[in-house]
């Protein structure tokens, strides 16, 4: 008797749905484990994690306000990924984006400058997070450049560009030789939703980027080109459509996202530009894409479980002190699981009984 | 049952390989069903099928390389279970594939002691190696580099291969596919010299007067199942297509008097370097090919039919735009996309992965090829209606069957994907139709539909280049055939004057007598 793997005939819509939540039900036994084996009662840990910032009303909103950043940049990913392009460099992009529109926010600091400062803040970002990640696509392009290596690379360049900025020419005077901006002006700051609330604006955007993505994908003859890219390049071509010009805009696409998701976090949540503005939500966003299916409405819905995460993660340490550590662990387990389950979409398990053992000893 | 033979002539008193209710099931599919099955030594056994039919399966099972799900192999009287290849040779059972398992950067020397189990030294091998390519008659220079072998040479390594193992059974596997005529009148010298020694010969074809001519017995599979096992000379060509097709063929009816109009599709001294390395050069190919006209490029795989198809459809650019000339508009520079707005479409050979995006809907499939000049896009949003119109006609008018309205491209049949390609451009009612293989892998039935489908679109005025390896098929359907041999294309004949002989010549690389050649050439 053996446990083999069958090629479906079509593939199977039900398991594409159903195939996250496997997947999420497998990462939660094995954080079970884990838990057990820090010496953590498992169901106040899960009670911590996936309950408890559901039930006020400050940790649902500060949930939106994690999954504004992780939609943008995930939706943005996922054009690259479906276009069989591997932009890993979403962070650096997200930071090169941040750094980009604080900028403005610095040189208008104390003047008497206008309404325009958001909007400039926003569209200058969005160019800086494309010009950055065009950087990997055009290497790619042009020289055979693995995208995956130049993207990541990148990332740490962006990391320690800012780290120079808020420690060098940006750092506030008044700001006790912290390394960070003067907290930005009113006209640089994305305004609140509610008074006194968390909710930004970025959420709204995140919200049109979502509808943006879906009309592009499902409607559009651009769409449809960048899913025959990835799914079958020699038929691509056959087509019409240019694999490498496509590289270049999905990455362009993907960069300007990440750049946009990076301003409005720094001109929204934190109110200023300060090295460690992201707990990883370029990387996180890679799992959210996955988990979403690469489809802008599972990406709205896998980024707000994955910011439930990062919001039970900081409930939990303070708690149960479990590790801030142990989300990154759970965000890990989670993208393996969601890879290996995806392989039942094009493939069903199936128990064979083999004849062969009975026909040698017949023979 | 005990002698199943028709002539009843065997002297031996079993038979060398028998399989009694062999089936092979690959998940709800029954690839082969209660296959019984007789060889006997000192015969060349004819295995006949359409694509599908399981032949493949049943000497994958023969040859151990898969496991049967239910039935009995006996060989030489006795029981036997395969644990894989290796024994089945050990035993003395041989197979030459289809497509040859050669490394091109290995010497044909180095490529044989790949393939055998043996300790003996490299030299005794190679020597050994010589001597049994001599004995037969099939020359082959040991030192030499795969890379640089006809395909011809190519199957005689793995014909010589199998030899250098002296089994007593051996499988061909569609030999002659890749052969020109003459290459395969030397095959069947070899063939008939091997049952001379005793030994058997299962050949797998679908070509049934090489089978009447060739083989003793012949056994037909039709959807898994065994239809017969006759004795094919004593059969018609049509009786044996009967057998395999389950029913009557569709003759294929040529308008007659088809008028042909100015020139659609002209090619003038195009030449091309491989973009890969070992691929072949296109060298100063010209042809014209005039409106209600079909031209047929015969000759064997990899003699530039890729790279010609591929520099005509515009997925490589030439240097030269006059070098491509569709509908008057100088074109070679020009991308697919635009070659299509000027009246053009193509067909490759490659169905699933080429032809179409195989786990993609058809509707998005009809979108890959239809988006230039089908209205099925607005300022840059898809009209799914429309694509779906262009599904639902494809198979109202080319019969194509599915499970469904809208089914992923891979998981229709091979016959069915093909009538659907090829109905989706046709719809489009191309000027120039470049189609490669039209009917490869394909079943009778499928196959007449899409040859009468290129038969009228001529009739209706397109100019029609068909690029084939079947001659059968140019025969059927071509006014003109020229023959591809090293990237260089030979002076078209016209359908009457082109002989199996000539073609062949051809095929195989000589040139044909210069005044035959300045006969065609006026034509």
């Amino acid at each position: 008797m053996q446990l083999v793997l069958e090629k479906r005939a079509e593939r199977s819509n039900t398991i594409a749905l159903v195939s996250p939540l496997i997947a999420i039900g497998l990462t939660i036994v094995t954080m079970v484990v884990l838990f057990a084996i820090l010496g953590k009662n498992p169901l106040l840990a899960l009670h911590a994690y996936f309950i408890a910032p559901l039930t006020d009303g400050y940790s649902l909103q500060e949930i939106a306000v994690k999954a504004t950043p992780l939609v943008m940049i995930a939706i943005g990913l996922s054009l690259c990924y479906l276009a069989n392009a591997w932009n890993i460099g979403a962070e650096g992009q997200f930071l090169i984006g941040a750094v980009a529109g604080s900028w403005i926010a610095v040189k208008t600091q104390g003047t008497d400058a206008g309404a325009w400062v958001l909007p400039a803040m926003l569209v200058l970002a969005a160019a800086a997070g494309a010009l950055y990640a065009l950087i990997p696509a055009i290497c790619k392009v042009r020289f055979g450049a693995s995208e995956i290596l130049t993207s990541l690379m990148l990332v740490y360049v962006a990391d320690l560009f800012l780290d120079y900025l808020v420690r060098g020419p940006w750092r506030d005077p008044h700001g006790f030789n912290f390394p960070t901006t003067a907290e930005f002006d009113p006209v640089a700051t994305v305004p609140l939703l509610i008074e006194g609330g968390r909710l930004h604006l970025g959420s709204i955007i995140a919200l049109l980027v979502v509808a943006a993505a879906a009309i592009l994908l499902g409607r559009t003859i651009k769409g449809f080109e960048i899913r025959v890219v990835g799914a079958a390049p020699r038929a691509a071509r056959f087509g019409g459509f240019n694999a490498n010009q496509l590289i270049v805009l999905t990455f362009a696409i993907s960069g300007a996202l990440a750049g946009l998701a990076g301003i409005i976090e720094v001109s929204g949540p934190v109110g200023h530009l300060q090295p460690g503005i992201s707990p990883g939500y370029g990387f996180t966003a890679i799992i959210v894409a996955f988990l979403g299916r690469l489809n802008p409405l599972g990406i709205l819905i896998a980024s707000l479980f994955l910011a439930l995460t990062f919001i039970g993660g900081e409930q939990a340490q303070i708690a149960m002190k479990i590790p801030l550590d142990v989300t990154k662990v759970f965000q890990g387990i989670l993208l393996f699981y969601v890879l290996a389950c995806d392989s039942l979409i094009l493939y069903r398990f199936k128990l064979v009984f083999s004849n062969r053992q009975v026909s040698r000893g017949a023979g | 049952m005990l002698d199943p033979t028709p002539d009843g002539q065997h002297s031996d008193k079993s038979p060398l390989l028998r399989t009694i209710g062999l089936s092979k099931r690959y998940g709800d599919f029954l690839a082969n069903d209660c296959i019984d099955i007789d060889i006997w030594p000192r015969e060349i056994h004819a295995l006949l099928g359409e694509n599908g039919a399981g032949k493949s399966t049943l000497v994958k099972a023969i040859y151990g390389l898969i496991q049967p799900s239910a039935g009995e192999i006996h060989w030489q009287g006795e029981r036997i279970v395969l644990s894989g290849p290796s024994e089945a040779r050990r035993r003395g059972i041989g197979m030459v594939f289809q497509h040859f398992s050669l490394f091109d950067n290995l010497t044909v020397a180095e490529n044989v002691a790949l393939g055998l189990d043996g300790k003996e030294s490299f030299k005794d091998m190679s020597a050994r190696l010589e001597q049994v390519s001599k004995t037969y008659g099939l020359p082959l220079d040991p030192r030499r580099e795969v890379w640089q072998l006809s395909v011809g040479e190519r199957q005689r390594i793995e014909i010589v291969r199998a030899l250098m193992q002296d089994p007593k059974f051996l499988i061909l596997d569609e030999p002659t596919a890749v052969l020109t005529p003459q290459e395969a009148d030397q095959l069947f010298i070899v063939l008939e010299r091997l049952k001379a020694e005793g030994r058997a010969i299962l050949y797998i074809s679908h070509k049934l007067e090489e089978v009447k001519r060739l083989c003793d017995t012949a056994t037909i599979l039709r959807g898994g199942k065994k239809v017969e096992t006759c004795n094919p000379r004593r059969e018609t060509a049509g009786s044996l297509a009967r057998m395999m097709v389950g029913g009557e063929v569709k003759e294929v009816k040529a308008v007659s008097g088809r008028k042909t109009t100015v020139p659609r599709l002209v090619v003038n001294d195009l030449s091309l370097a491989p973009a890969e390395a070992h691929g072949v050069r296109l060298e100063h190919i010209s042809f014209e090919l005039k409106g209600g006209e079909i031209l047929g490029i015969a000759g064997v795989a990899g003699n530039g039919q890729d790279e010609l198809f591929a520099a005509l459809s515009g997925e490589r650019l030439a240097k030269d735009p006059g070098t491509v000339v569709i509908e008057g508009i100088a074109a070679g520079h020009l991308s697919i996309t635009q070659r299509r707005k000027l009246g053009a479409a193509f067909v490759p050979e490659e169905r699933l992965g080429h032809g179409t995006a195989p786990r993609m809907r058809l509707s998005e499939n009809a979108l890959l090829t239809g988006h230039a000049a089908s209205g099925m896009v607005h300022r840059g949003f898809i009209d799914t209606a429309a694509t779906l119109r262009t599904v639902d006609r494809a198979t109202e008018t080319f019969d194509v069957r599915k499970a469904k309205r809208d089914p992923e491209a891979a998981s229709l049949s091979g016959g069915n994907l093909q009538k659907f390609i090829v109905g989706r451009e046709i719809l489009r009612n191309p000027a120039v139709l470049v189609v490669s293989q039209p009917t490869w892998g394909v079943d009778a039935g499928a196959a007449a539909v899409i040859r009468q489908a290129l038969l009228d679109l001529a009739a209706a005025g397109a100019a029609v280049l068909v690029t084939s390896q079947d001659l059968d098929e140019l025969a059927e359907i071509a006014d003109r055939i020229a023959v591809m041999f090293h990237g260089k294309l030979s002076a078209p004949l016209s359908a009457s004057e082109a002989s199996r002989e000539k073609l062949g010549l051809l095929m195989g690389g000589s040139s044909l007598e210069p005044k035959e050649v300045a006969h065609a050439a006026g034509a």
